[in-house]
């Protein structure tokens, strides 16, 4: 063939509109009144969920937000593309673009070739039915047709091992099985153009690993691959190049080294301190705005790249701009996969605990101990917001510092001398073990109550 | 062979002006999905129930005793000179799967909301597949009206040939309301408390308790721009020859169906573009 293009993406942009903040009540009355116009303020809001004025494309609304912005690439016919970036930066928009599911607000892409996309696993799978019938149906929405999935159906049932319950409602399978049917019938497609999101991220790690291999055949069967993934290791396994996009912009395009140790190794996008010059720009309302965050180490040092045993304070300052209300800053701990490792609030410190906060400025400062997060990339979420009958957020900021926390391969980490990888768990707490030989009839006795507290009525 | 494929499949993707129309190859390369979801819906509906595909019956068939003993008992309403049961079960098959339609096709996308903001295919196939779905159920009341046909001694006329007509005329209808609501609770999810109440009022608008020769000769063609006046008295002309066959009204029916079938698809073919990022 002539032209090797398969994918040809230009200036290709997506504008998404989200909720601008409400203001909050103030009395009785404004609430009813607020009740009463309501459906007049709803209306108008949801007439411009799908409505862009033209003249607003030249650019920035403070309600809506590109997802992605001009973007352009090229893909030749046997890549295997990986989409790294953080959470928000546009990899799922950009696969949802392709994959037809909406539609781009300037720009185009070209695609040639039969396409498929795995942008969940199970899509469309109905409780209700049985195995038997979910293969059918999930993969006639997968795009198959029926004489393909009936030629696979074995093939199907015996890469899921789920034979035995073929003819049970899914809703009574375990959630490993449903994984494995489901990624089973994904698995068999045979497009020229696949996009993947994410999948890996589910099920145990026999599970992923056998998930990986599958994917590994397909990538090896010099069919294109999209592949948008937060696991490093499987995007260097995998792909043949690797573009990192960046806040809905493309910022690199290269071989997978380079690029996954430039986003890794330099610590791409790690933000040890963000201040806030301009009050009116801050991220908050007008009742509180930040001024200022940082991530510090012991000796209260700025600092972006931890030993797994380091205390890690995460401290945000803010200016209350409005006094009067009951404020609660919480965070919260996202790992490289984008999921919540745990959220922590200030309502642990009693000294400001359902206070009225009058105006002025404060700081927030919230330790982590060491010896307890895992190793990777974490990313902290800021929102203040107000407690009360109504909660009211003032300020919601993703992103707020972004650390690294990094491994150790001596006896003094919470690794030990392990040598294998070590990354599944949302936190690697050192936790106390003993082992020692056992005499065969050791049986502890068993006590009532909560273990280890005593019940006080007993003396 | 495939690299004659490659080279023939080519999609360009960009943010699309102007009216769309229903694109009928893109929905036959789809038919196979439109079966497993129709097919879904069927074996779906009645999963875990006891009494299973009898519902289909009961349903209409309890409307018929109530209305039968209120409507025809007490309040002596006329039935075109033959006994109220069959009356008013004739119009309840053909009333309940056109009410059951439009409020499962209204609510649809809604339902379907993971599968939309998921996977591309063709979307009319959701509000069109519990259109579809329903006419098991509307095939099975139907036997049963057939029985008591045998029952009342009641001969179809000559017109029972039209039947097929009518029921088309009926998903036709049924299927542009369908399109029009699902659409339209995309965004305003208003529509979902709205259409229980549309229901009913359409029903009181419709011949069902009541028959169309009670509204006066000369209202009757405005009457039947409600397109189901033509479905449900074309029914009861035809199988249970109540009046001669009402083909005027029935013409203006289908041809307020037609117009809503077609401002339906436009519709949501212009809001499709929207559903996976307002969903």
């Amino acid at each position: 063939m002539m032209n090797n293009t398969v994918i040809k993406v230009e200036n290709l942009s997506k504008r998404y509109r989200i909720g601008a903040k409400e203001a909050g009540y103030r009395t009785f009355r404004e609430a009813i009144i607020d009740a009463i116009t309501a459906p007049v303020r709803n209306l108008s809001k949801l007439k411009k969920l799908t409505k862009f004025k033209d003249n607003e494309v030249a650019r920035d609304e403070d309600d809506t937000i590109w997802a992605l912005n001009n973007v352009s690439f090229e893909v030749n016919k046997g890549d295997v593309l990986g989409v790294i970036g953080r959470n928000g930066a546009g990899k799922s928009t950009l696969l949802k673009i392709f994959s037809r599911i909406t539609e781009p607000t300037t720009g185009f892409a070209e695609i040639h070739g039969r396409l498929s996309s795995l942008l969940e696993v199970g899509t469309g799978f109905h409780p209700e039915l049985t195995g038997r019938e979910n293969i059918l149906l999930n993969g006639a929405i997968l795009g198959m047709r029926k004489k393909e999935i009936e030629e696979k159906f074995d093939e199907i049932v015996k890469f899921s091992e789920i034979k035995k319950f073929l003819d049970t409602p899914v809703k009574r399978y375990s959630s490993g099985m449903y994984m494995r049917l489901a990624f089973s019938v994904a698995a068999h497609l045979e497009p020229e153009i696949l996009l993947i999101d994410e999948v890996l991220a589910v099920g145990d790690v026999p599970f992923q690993k056998k998930c990986l291999g599958k994917m590994g055949d397909i990538a090896k069967g010099g069919r294109t691959v999209l592949f948008v993934s937060h696991n490093m290791q499987a995007i260097q396994k995998l792909c043949t190049r690797v573009i990192i996009l960046h806040e809905g912009k493309m910022l690199m395009d290269g071989p997978p080294d380079k690029v996954v140790s430039k986003y890794l190794g330099e610590g791409m996008g790690l933000k040890d301190e963000e201040i806030w010059q301009n009050i009116d720009s801050a991220p908050g309302d007008n009742v509180v705005r930040l001024t200022a965050a940082r991530v510090l180490d012991q000796n209260e040092k700025k600092c972006a790249n931890f030993d797994v045993r380091d205390s890690v304070s995460v401290e945000v300052e803010y200016n209350v701009l409005e006094g009067g209300h009951r404020l609660h800053t919480h965070f919260s701990f996202f790992n490289e996969m984008g999921h919540v490792i745990f959220v922590s609030k200030d309502n642990l410190d009693s000294s400001w605990r359902d206070t009225v906060y009058p105006t002025g400025h404060y700081r927030a400062v919230c330790r982590v101990p060491g010896d307890f997060l895992n190793e990777g990339e974490i990313s902290v979420y800021c929102a203040i917001t107000t407690v009360g009958a109504r909660n009211l957020g003032h300020v919601s900021k993703q992103d707020l510092v972004i650390f690294k926390v990094a491994d150790r391969m001596d006896l003094s980490g919470v690794r030990g001398n392990y040598p294998l990888g070590w990354d599944s768990g949302g936190v690697r707490p050192r936790l106390s073990w003993t082992v020692e030989k056992a005499s065969p009839s050791s049986v502890i006795p068993a006590e009532a109550g909560i273990c280890g507290y005593e019940e006080k009525e007993r003396g | 062979m495939k690299k004659t494929s490659v080279s023939t499949h080519k999609i360009t993707i960009q943010a699309q002006k102007g009216w769309r129309l229903i694109d009928f190859e893109e929905l036959k390369q789809y038919r196979d999905l439109f079966y497993f979801l129709v097919s879904r819906d069927i074996k779906v509906k009645y999963k875990q129930t006891v009494l299973g595909g009898l519902w289909a019956v009961i349903q209409p068939f309890f409307a018929m005793l109530v209305f039968s003993l209120f409507f025809g008992k007490l309040a002596k309403m006329p039935s075109d000179g033959i006994p109220y049961p069959i009356f008013s079960y004739t119009a309840m098959v053909a009333w309940i799967y056109f009410a059951g339609s439009i409020s499962s096709a209204g609510n649809s996308l809604i339902g379907e909301s993971n599968l939309i903001s998921k996977i591309y295919f063709p979307r009319l196939i959701i509000p069109l597949s519990p259109v579809l779905a329903g006419l098991l159920d509307f095939t099975i009341a139907f036997m049963v009206l057939i029985g008591m046909m045998f029952y009342f001694h009641i001969h179809p006329t000559i017109m029972i040939l039209f039947v097929p007509f009518l029921v088309v005329l009926m998903m036709l209808t049924a299927s542009g309301v369908g399109m029009f609501l699902a659409a339209l609770n995309a965004k305003y999810r208003d529509i979902r408390y709205t259409i229980p109440f549309i229901v009913q009022l359409w029903m009181f608008a419709s011949p069902i308790v009541y028959p169309a020769s009670m509204i006066p000769e000369k209202y009757r063609l405005v009457y039947a721009l409600n397109p189901m006046v033509g479905v449900i008295e074309g029914f009861r002309s035809a199988l249970l020859g109540t009046v001669s066959f009402p083909a005027r009204m029935i013409l203006i029916s289908t041809l307020v169906s037609a117009i809503l079938f077609v401002m339906g698809a436009f519709y949501f073919k212009q809001m499709e573009r929207h559903f996976a990022d307002i969903i």
